[in-house]
Parts: structure tokens; sequence; C-alpha cells
């Protein structure tokens, strides 16, 4: 039987006027901007665009304000916000060779071409809390150094590559159509294009476990960090009624090269295996365990044995979305008094038919 | 830069003026155009229209693409009175800069208004850009590790 139950409405406009209010917070602190969030919690922005999987700085500061501070929340905000949009087509692949370096590292190579270059990082600060902070700060300016015009930063796993000490990144077949989750739902087995989207838009604090899990054993691969670079990369886009392929402006990328163990055969000489991370912004931890879980993922390509979570390509895509893993787990909230009441009267029958047998046949019941 | 020289169209140059003007701020196509081109009547062929382009990577770098995730772009497409078609697009969501994009690109289209154009518009989003970009790269330069290496004591 289903019961429709009405009367929430008033509690649940009041609830949203009352969630509105505790938004503001005390009315004596001045309101945040979106441009202050925009600004001085970048990287809260930068998670926000990678999970809610849309480049827009503006849109993803008003989700953060809008959601209180909740990531998750303002990620659905996103989510929900690119339905209402039309698509206008794809970009040409970006050129991360051809980025305005910011920071380049690598744990491979000392003298990486470019120098290691460290850029704005938290790398060997002492995470002592900054009471100065909590007043209001003037940083100093940033120290400036001449700048060799002529300087390229190729990327070190090219520099491998040109070696044969790397595999080869599989190169594109132009007639293969490249999988889109927003288009097509995720089946399985999932090609590594299908894989590394879903990645690129997965839980950070998912991602991390995971590729923290191979760290500790789960998956083993023995990794190193061939280069992880952040800078600006110019976004291309063809304009079809001229034929032409024009720059739409710049976005932020953090991208993690991992190199990892071996893989050679009798016939064939051993290379060293790649896995690979890209993300909006300044995502560095968020970089490095996509490339993790890529390459853990790729276990049946590499012909290595399955034996943990983040080489089981059904478990690690189907729950990496926190998108659809809030829903699911937060849908638990609402109204499920028909199906309760269903279980408890099923138990009520269970427990009645056990005491009619016991009177009738004591021993049975003992 | 190839837009300096060309008083006529040629692709190369619509592509690199379309890639100033999508990195301009409202006030950098604005101003000028108030300025110089105070009573220009165009036609819109496509009104303002903010969407998404799907931005894609390439595996391990340079390998085969996959989708990594949307931006929002606005686009605009507008004809002048003369017939040259402009057409403005740019990451984000900005309706009336897409529009004045569009124009300024026509114009640009326009032997007569070519050169105000790159000497009003182009030339200080260009000199912009530069000098941003040489202070960001000054800025990474100080923090590039300079290794040296201790003198090994012999025991």
């Amino acid at each position: 039987m289903y019961v429709a139950v009405k009367g929430g409405e008033r509690a649940i406009a009041n609830a949203h006027r009352l969630l509105e209010h505790e938004r503001r917070g005390d009315r004596n602190v001045p309101e945040i901007g979106t441009g202050q969030i925009e600004q001085q919690l970048s990287l809260a922005v930068d998670r926000v665009m990678s999970e809610g999987s849309l480049h827009d700085r503006g849109l993803a500061a008003l989700a953060i304000k809008q959601a209180r501070g909740d990531l998750i929340e303002a990620i659905f905000l996103i989510r929900a916000y690119r339905t209402t949009l039309p698509r206008f087509g794809f970009s040409v692949p970006l050129d991360t060779a051809g980025m305005a370096i910011r920071r380049s590292i690598s744990s491979t190579y000392k003298d990486l071409p470019g120098g290691q270059v460290l850029g704005p990082t938290f790398d060997y600060t002492h995470r002592l809390l900054d009471f100065a902070l909590a007043a209001e700060s003037e940083p100093a300016a940033p120290v400036t150094a001449p700048v060799d015009t002529e300087e390229r930063f190729p990327r070190v796993t090219d520099l491998l590559a040109q070696d044969d000490l790397i595999e080869r990144n599989p190169p594109g077949d132009p007639e293969k159509p490249v999988g889109d989750l927003t288009r097509e739902p995720l089946a399985f087995p999932a090609e590594r294009d299908l894989r590394l989207q879903n990645l690129a838009r997965g839980d950070e604090g998912f991602l991390l476990a995971l590729g923290y899990s191979t760290q500790r054993g789960y998956g083993r691969n023995h990794p190193f960090v061939g280069e992880i670079r952040m800078g600006e990369v110019e976004v291309e886009f063809e304009i079809p009624e001229l034929g032409l392929i024009v720059s739409l402006g710049v976005v932020t990328l953090t991208e993690c090269q991992m190199v990892n163990q071996f893989k050679g055969s009798l016939t064939e000489p051993a290379k060293f295996t790649r896995g690979y991370g890209l993300s909006f912004g300044h995502c560095e931890r968020r970089a490095m365990s996509m490339s993790l879980v890529d390459r853990a993922l790729r276990a049946g390509e590499l012909g290595e044995e399955r034996t943990s979570p983040a080489q089981d390509e059904e478990f690690v895509l189907s729950h990496s979305d926190n998108i659809q893993a809030t829903g699911f787990v937060e849908h638990l909230k609402l109204p499920h008094y028909v199906d309760f009441q269903a279980e408890l009267a099923l138990l009520r029958q269970m427990r009645r038919e056990l005491e009619t047998r016991s009177i009738t046949h004591p021993e049975a019941a003992e | 830069m190839p837009d300096t020289q060309a008083a006529r169209p040629n692709p190369d140059c619509r592509a690199a003026t379309m890639a100033l003007l999508a990195r301009a701020t409202r006030e950098e196509l604005d101003q000028p155009l108030r300025a110089h081109w105070p009573k220009l009547a165009h036609a819109t062929i496509r009104a303002p229209e903010i969407g998404l382009v799907m931005l894609r990577g390439r595996m391990g770098g340079d390998g085969a693409p996959f989708n990594l995730g949307e931006a929002t772009v606005t686009r605009a497409v507008v004809e002048l009175a003369t017939g040259e078609r402009g057409y403005g697009q740019f990451l984000g969501r900005d309706p009336a800069r897409a529009e004045q994009a569009a124009i300024l690109e026509a114009l640009a289209q326009r032997a007569t208004d070519r050169a105000t154009v790159e000497q009003e518009v182009l030339a200080p989003i260009r000199q912009r850009l530069a000098e941003e970009a040489q202070k960001k790269r000054a800025e990474t330069a100080a923090t590039r590790v300079d290794f040296f290496t201790l003198v090994r004591a012999e025991g």
C-alpha cells in the first residue's frame, strides 16, 4: 500500500530560510565575497572545479559560498548547473608540453631540463599554525629572478622515451570516438579513456586512499614521480564554420607523470610503465593519486594479477564519484516510513510464528 | 606577430586576433569601442550564448585523448553593415564581452579599421599579457633549486 504523506512544505520552506540565516553567520562579521573565495580559497575552488567537472572559477566560488564551505555540496551544485548548458563541442587536446610552467619537480632526475622549480608549494613548510594570519596580513612581494626566455620544459618522461626505457603512450585512433561518461553510462570493462575521465572527476579522498593502498601493498607497482608540473595551458577550439582553430584562453592544470615498475618478457626488453594524472587547477595530491590509481587499473592490460581494490575497475569506477555516493548514502535520510512499516510487520509476524510454534511444539523451540 | 602585418584578413591573422580578444578584460574592449566606433551598427548573427566545451587531455601527455572535464565558454557572431562577420568566443561567462569581441574581430577584417584595432585594442592586450607572463616567470624562476654538492669527507 502506498501512503502519500504531505504537510512538510511549510517546515521545509522555514528550514531553508533558517539555513540561509546560518550560512550568513554572525551578521556583525563582514559577509564573504565570491571574489575573496576565488582568490583566497583558490585550492578549494580548484577542487570544486575538478570534481564538479566544470572549469569556471567564479561559479565554483559561488557554489562554495552557497554550500557554506561543504565542498561536496558545492560540487553537487556545479554538476547540476552544467546540465542546464548546451555543449558547443570539444577542445583540441591540451598540450601540457607547451605549459607556461609555474612548478615543475621530479623525484627521479635531480637535473631535469628547466631545473627543479618549486613554485608556490606547501612542501617544506613546517606545518606550524601561523597566528599572524588570524589578524589581517600583508605578505611580502615575491622574489624575482632573471628569466631565460629560450628556456623549454620538455617532459621528463619524454627523455626516458627517447632512450626507449619507458613504454610509449598509446597513440590515439582518430577514427575512434573518445569515451564520454556524461553521454553514455559507464559499462565494464571500461577503456582507459573512460577510466581517466572517471578518475579526473573522482573524489580526492577516495583516490588518495586507493593510491595509498597501492603503496602499502594492495596492488603494489613501485611508483616514482617522474614529474609533477603545474601552470597555464592554452585551450584551443575549432570554429567549424570557419575551419579555424582558435584559442579560447588559458586554464591552470596540474599534471603528474608516475613512472612505475618495469615490464618485460623473454623477447622484449624491460621498460618502465606509466600512470597518468591530470587535474584542473593546482591539485597536486589529486593528480598524484589519480596517476597511482590509473596505473593500478592497468593491471589487466599489463598482465598483472588483480588482487586488490585499486586494481578492480568496477569497484573503483563505480565508487569514485562523490555525487553518486552522497546521493545514495544521504537518501537514507528521506522518509522510508512505508518500507520500514513493512519490515516491522514482517518481524512481528516472524515472532508470532515462533511463539505459536513453541506453544504447539515446545521441544522445537529449544 | 602575423596580426601586425596584414591589412586584409587571412586565417592565421584572424586566429591571432581572436586569441588576444579572448583574453581581454571587458574594459579593454568596451573603452576603445566607445572611443573609436561610437555609432557602429551591427547585425546579430548569433546572439551571445553561454555553453560548454569539453576539454580533452592526452594519456601520458602525448597519447590517445580522453575527456578531462568541461569549461564554460561564451560565444557570439555579428555582422557589420559592410558585410564582415566577426566571431567572439572565450572561456567564462560574459555575453556582453562576447559581443564586443565579435564586433572588434569583424572590425579587424575591415581594411579601414585594421590599424586602429591593432593599435588601440590588440597592442595593449598583447602588452599586458606579456608583462603578466614575464612577472610570473620571474617569480617562478626565483623558486628554482640551485643544487650544490658538499665535499665528501674521505675517511
